[in-house]
């Protein structure tokens, strides 16, 4: 897997700068939690990371691919935002195997039913639209939605938002799980304390500015990142 | 974690199909959309049938042309009104659009469902009209069928780029009806034209017909083509 570096990314919308001159890189096996106030430019950064936001300025390179919405890079990502993604109307496992198709895994069903099993969602109600899960399962299951097809780069904006502290803790598991299995994990939160248990590496924005970037070995404690946060978003 | 085994890009086509196959799998079970339609489709018809229907007097070919087709446009608005509903509701366009499916398969694929729906309302809709006003649509079902089947593509062709466009509007419903109806006028206009030669018992034009399908052909292969390209910028998930 190929480090994802982004060059002087901006983002404009409607005369507003959401996102300044960002450059970075993000490593295989390395979760980046990216902290900052609302409106400093989170989503945007990870809108821009999924290609479902085009920067205005810059540009993202993965291996020696531009990653764009017409990359076929773009196959790679998975995405876990604060609506699970899936289609209400269906069952759960409708969906994965919906999904899965699109990503053209073979044997979509089993693959399926191997996710909700992975997310603690065996016995999901074979029969019940999803429409009718509670916000747990919803998270669960947009999990394995996101992880049907074996992403190389996962992006989560607030994934445990809605999630009780057992759901958030089996969540934070789930992202060291996949970072060991050498993926580029993102994560967009509010939640210092959460940040600073499973992240290797923090980046914090302010306007649209990245004003830290940094690792740790050993990660971060949540104290530290308490006062990182507070230090890199004072005015 | 296991990697899922064998992954290869789907084709075009595949794509298509799954996308309007989850749609209609959708409509089966609900059944939401197409009750809908049918429902404002017939009370149409029947608003028109105790204006125009009176004893055993029956509205002429053109009347009937023209109630079919208002029919067909005011269901079908409602339908293409919720054509992207579904990949509102929690998010799923964001799902869709991060998929290896091209937005042309994403656009096609909603295409054939919404047309699958409207054709459901308008076989409905073609036999209310028969019984009510004429036998003439009884007659030539075959070529009545084929203008409506034309129109219904050209009509949802347009009206799938304009539902995903106004995906995140707040008056969308609105703002579909406004923005469609003025492009549709040459649909409208063939699709009337046409049937009401066909529905003419004594002396049916069917040249004039023709030209008309032949019109419909052509302005749906316009319209699909524009659709194809325009749907690639306004189908965003943000």
């Amino acid at each position: 897997m190929n480090e994802l570096v982004l060059e002087g990314v901006g983002k404009t919308y409607s005369g507003r700068r959401a996102l300044r001159d960002v450059s970075t890189s993000f490593a295989p096996g390395q979760i980046t939690a990216v902290l900052g106030p609302n409106g400093a430019g989170k989503t945007t950064l990870l809108g821009i990371l999924s290609t479902l936001v085009a920067p205005t300025t810059g540009r993202l390179l993965w291996g020696d691919e531009i990653l764009s919405r017409s990359s076929t890079a773009r196959g790679a990502i998975g995405y876990v935002g604060h609506d699970p993604g899936v289609y209400g109307d269906l069952t759960a496992r409708e969906n994965l195997t919906l999904f899965a198709a699109l990503h053209g895994v073979a044997q979509p069903a089993a693959r399926g039913a191997e996710m909700l099993a992975r997310v603690g969602l065996p016995d999901a109600p074979a029969d019940a639209p999803v429409r009718t899960f509670s916000r747990g399962m919803l998270q669960r299951l947009a999990l394995a939605r996101a992880l049907v097809h074996a992403p190389s780069l996962l992006l989560f904006d607030e994934p445990s938002a809605a999630l009780d502290p057992a759901g958030a803790d089996w969540l934070q598991g789930e992202l060291r799980a996949e970072r060991a299995a050498g993926r580029i994990v993102v994560l967009v939160t509010h939640d210092l304390d959460a940040a600073g248990d499973v992240a290797d590496r923090v980046m914090v924005l302010r306007r649209g500015r990245l004003t830290f970037d940094g690792v740790t070995a050993g990660g971060f404690s949540a104290a530290a990142v308490r006062d990182l946060y507070r230090e890199h978003t004072r005015d | 974690m296991t990697s899922p085994p064998g992954q290869r890009v789907p084709s075009f086509l595949s794509q298509v199909a799954r996308i309007a196959a989850k749609d209609l799998q959708i409509e089966w079970r609900s059944r939401e959309i197409v009750a809908t339609m049918s429902f404002l489709a017939v009370v149409v018809v029947l608003i028109f049938s105790f204006a125009f229907v009176v004893g055993d007097a029956r509205p002429a070919p053109a009347v009937t042309a023209g109630i079919l087709w208002i029919a067909v446009i005011v269901s079908g608005t409602v339908g293409l009104g919720r054509t992207f509903d579904r990949e509102r509701e929690g998010e799923a366009i964001r799902s869709l659009l991060l998929s290896p499916a091209p937005r042309g398969a994403i656009y096609l694929g909603k295409l054939v469902a919404t047309v699958t729906l409207m054709l459901v309302v308008e076989t409905v809709l073609t036999l209310l009209c028969g019984f009510l006003f004429a036998g003439g649509v009884l007659q030539n079902v075959g070529r009545v069928a084929l203008l409506l089947a034309l129109g219904t593509v050209g009509f949802s062709a347009v009206g799938c780029v304009f539902s995903a466009a106004l995906l995140r509007s707040r008056s969308r419903d609105v703002l579909l009806s406004t923005l469609l109806y003025p492009i549709v006028v040459p649909i409208v206009i063939a699709g009337a034209r046409g049937s009401s030669q066909l529905l003419d018992t004594v002396s049916p034009d069917l040249d004039g017909a023709l030209f008309w399908t032949q019109f419909l052909i052509a302005v749906d292969i316009i319209f699909v083509t524009v659709g194809l390209w325009a749907f690639e910028p306004v189908a965003v998930g943000d």
